[in-house]
């Protein structure tokens, strides 16, 4: 398990330093390619988002200079870089990923989105041949762990974006969004945001006004909907249940006077209001009308804020989780640290046992059939009997931490050449059967 | 007989009414079904007692112990068709308190009297008081819709967060609940009426009818306000507090209407 992971994240760097070391997806195959054939790296990948880049390897003797390799390939000095950056080996390096698949390093604990982008970044560096055996056993344990915490855990169960809580509490106020219609008040990236958001959750139909127009038929377009001229917005503005303003007006647009024509002309059906302005654009008088509901961008970060303490309670149930995985992955991996040697010695064995039965063959001449079964039963029985202490111990032996001097024992007694670790689990437990079962003949 | 099954059926009333208050404080899934079932088998044991009544060949209904009874299991079946359509036990927070405590009193001990004088108008009679508290179930329905309207209002106005994952369903979701049972019990309300004032023309036992009897001034106020509600519903969409408040109203109007058997010359149980 000679894993090594370098990076930094939202936590132990500030903006400035994480936007120098962002890479651009499109040159992220070149990265891993970069990476791999750094000195001392078999295996590598990058996963760059805005809250954090992390180089996760596989290196021949765990020793490699990742340090080194960042240097170089933002030609950035140690000083400035040096002080925002972690680094984790083996076991450290697995929890620490897993962590990070999970959502548990997030800056927002438990969203959904980090695993995506792991994800994506695992199948870049793949492509290029960047990943092979090593990090694919760890990645895709990684997303194992990271779905489990996910099923186990309520982590990612509540909103916690600004987008989210509005559609929440959106619900809590209709039931259904289904045939409900959104007005836009002043165009801009985040009430687009809650905009798609409530149509993705079945809004019927979405209105937009701004005070230039053409940015208004501009945003209106993206959701099929209707450019409002920012004049006609008080006519038309009660035909929206959901309303979220983000106008740059210094003071209010949406004042009492103004919500009481809307009641009167709906009926009385409440009104839903995400304010999402600084400052506000619907006045506080307007919110106390009896069905019109406002929530300014400090009421939904207030909601934000109290879910983001419920998934930390999680988050806690979600680290012991990851803990359990991180043994149960090293565990696993230590034994297939032995797998390799056990093959070795079991071909070196076979060779041994082939030799002589040929040697047997040349001094007795051809051999009945009865004869060729007897011998080949009896040097089989010896080798195995023989054989089952020295494999029982590597094997208890992976499990402990005198795994590496009890190998090296073995291959220094045997002189055993140990062929380099390409091989997947699964290759290579097959291997470890088939040695088991018969080689005979085919290393001959 | 019929008051033993109907003591078994308070006693699964009373889970009912624990929860009541419990699904004030908190939320809990399970205790929320415990709590359906035990009403759901309550009922079973109330419509066997009320079957049993009914079996007894006499219009017994006629009885305060007996109507109360029957003013339970409507409600309760009011509650539970509204659970089968919005799948929601939150009415309950309202409705089981009210149908323990009549259950509870219809319990307490056997009142086998009759409106002796209205025998001769049997149909009528039973028409009148199936429609008139199927009424009075919808109105207590509607009642604690508007209460349940009311809590969910300020949880969203108040904007505490925490808070806003409660038991309540969606506000339009109570709303349309409300509504509902306002529109579908205004008709049975005002027939009830009705085939009441037939009987209490016609029943020839009784003479002239005093029109400012409080029974009948009550029950004319009552429907008035009802009507008033549903017309403002209809025309300008009141609801939330102005609702609330006319719910409140049409409520304790009801109360008083009821409460006038007791001192009502023309339509008393009992003794007369």
């Amino acid at each position: 398990m000679r894993y090594q992971l370098i990076g930094l994240n939202h936590k132990s760097a500030p903006l400035e330093v994480r936007e120098r070391l962002a890479i651009p997806e499109s040159r992220l195959p070149d990265t891993c390619r970069e990476l791999t054939s750094y000195p001392g790296i078999e295996e590598g990948m990058v996963i760059s988002t805005c809250n954090r880049v992390e180089i996760v390897t596989h290196t021949s003797n765990g020793h490699a200079d990742l340090r080194g390799f960042l240097h170089d390939h933002f030609d950035l000095d140690a000083n400035s870089l040096d002080p925002h950056l972690y680094e984790f080996r083996e076991k450290d390096a697995v929890r620490h990923l897993f962590r990070v698949a999970s959502s548990l390093d997030s800056m927002v604990v438990g969203e959904a989105q980090i695993l995506g982008q792991v994800k994506e970044a695992y199948a870049t560096a793949r492509a290029v041949g960047a990943v092979r055996g090593q990090l694919d056993q760890l990645f895709s344990r990684a997303f194992a762990v990271a779905k489990r915490v996910r099923s186990e855990t309520a982590v990612g169960s509540s909103s916690v974006s600004i987008a989210s809580v509005a559609v929440e509490l959106a619900k809590k106020i209709f039931g259904s969004l289904q045939g409900k219609n959104v007005f836009i008040v002043g165009a801009g990236k985040m009430s687009e945001l809650a905009a798609r958001h409530l149509m993705a959750h079945g809004c019927a139909s979405i209105f937009v006004a701004n005070r230039t127009y053409e940015r208004a038929i501009g945003l209106a377009q993206k959701f099929d909907g209707q450019a409002i001229k920012f004049d006609d917005l008080y006519n038309t503005c009660d035909r929206a249940d959901i309303v979220i303003t983000s106008t740059g007006a210094p003071h209010a647009i949406f004042r009492r006077e103004h919500g009481e024509q809307f009641l009167a002309r709906r009926k009385n059906r409440p009104m839903f209001f995400i304010d999402i302005a600084v400052p506000r654009d619907v006045s506080p008088e307007m919110g106390k009308l009896d069905g019109i509901f406002t929530y300014d961008i400090d009421d939904l970060q207030q909601a934000v804020t109290s879910h983001v303490a419920d998934r930390r309670k999680e988050a806690e149930r979600a680290e012991a989780i990851i803990a359990s995985e991180v043994e149960k992955f090293e565990a696993r991996q230590s034994t297939l640290d032995v797998v390799p040697t056990i093959v070795s010695l079991q071909d070196h064995l076979e060779t041994i046992r082939q030799a002589e039965i040929d040697r047997v063959r040349g001094r007795m001449g051809q051999l009945t059939p009865e004869q060729e079964i007897a011998i080949e039963a009896l040097t089989r029985g010896i080798i195995n009997k023989v054989m089952h202490t020295p494999i029982t111990t590597l094997k208890s032996a992976a499990k402990e931490s005198e795994a590496t001097t009890v190998v090296d024992v073995v291959k220094r007694l045997f002189n055993l050449q140990v062929r380099p670790k390409d091989v997947s689990l699964e290759s290579s437990v097959k291997k470890e059967e088939a040695g088991k079962k018969s080689e005979v003949g085919t290393r001959q | 007989m019929s008051l033993l099954w109907l003591r078994f059926a308070l006693g699964c009333y009373l889970v009912g009414l624990i929860y009541a208050f419990v699904a004030l404080t908190r939320t809990s899934d399970l205790f929320s079904r415990i709590a359906f079932h035990a009403a759901s088998m309550g009922m079973v044991f109330h419509f066997v007692s009320l079957t049993e009544l009914f079996l007894s060949g006499q219009i017994v209904w006629a009885s305060v112990h007996n109507g109360e009874s029957l003013l339970a299991f409507l409600s309760m079946i009011f509650f539970m068709v509204i659970y089968m359509i919005y799948k929601t036990t939150s009415p309950g927070v309202v409705v089981f308190p009210v149908v323990f405590f009549l259950t509870f009193v219809a319990a307490l001990d056997e009142q086998p009297v009759l409106l002796t004088q209205f025998v001769s108008h049997k149909g009528w009679l039973i028409a009148h008081i199936m429609l008139i508290f199927t009424g009075y179930a919808a109105l207590l329905v509607s009642f604690g819709a508007s209460i349940l309207y009311l809590l969910q209002e300020r949880r969203l106005k108040a904007k505490k967060p925490t808070s806003l994952i409660g038991f309540l369903p969606a506000l339009e979701i109570i709303d349309q609940i409300g509504y509902r049972s306002l529109l579908l019990g205004f008709p049975f309300m005002t027939l009830g009426l009705i085939t009441g004032s037939v009987v209490a023309i016609t029943a020839p036992t009784i003479g002239r009818v005093d029109f400012l009897d409080p029974k009948i001034l009550l029950s004319v106020l009552m429907w008035a306000v009802y009507m008033v509600m549903v017309f403002t519903r209809w025309n300008s969409g009141w609801r939330g507090r102005r609702a609330a408040f006319l719910a409140t109203f049409a409520f304790v109007a009801a109360l008083a209407a009821w409460a006038a058997n007791y001192f009502s010359t023309i339509h008393r149980f009992g003794t007369s």
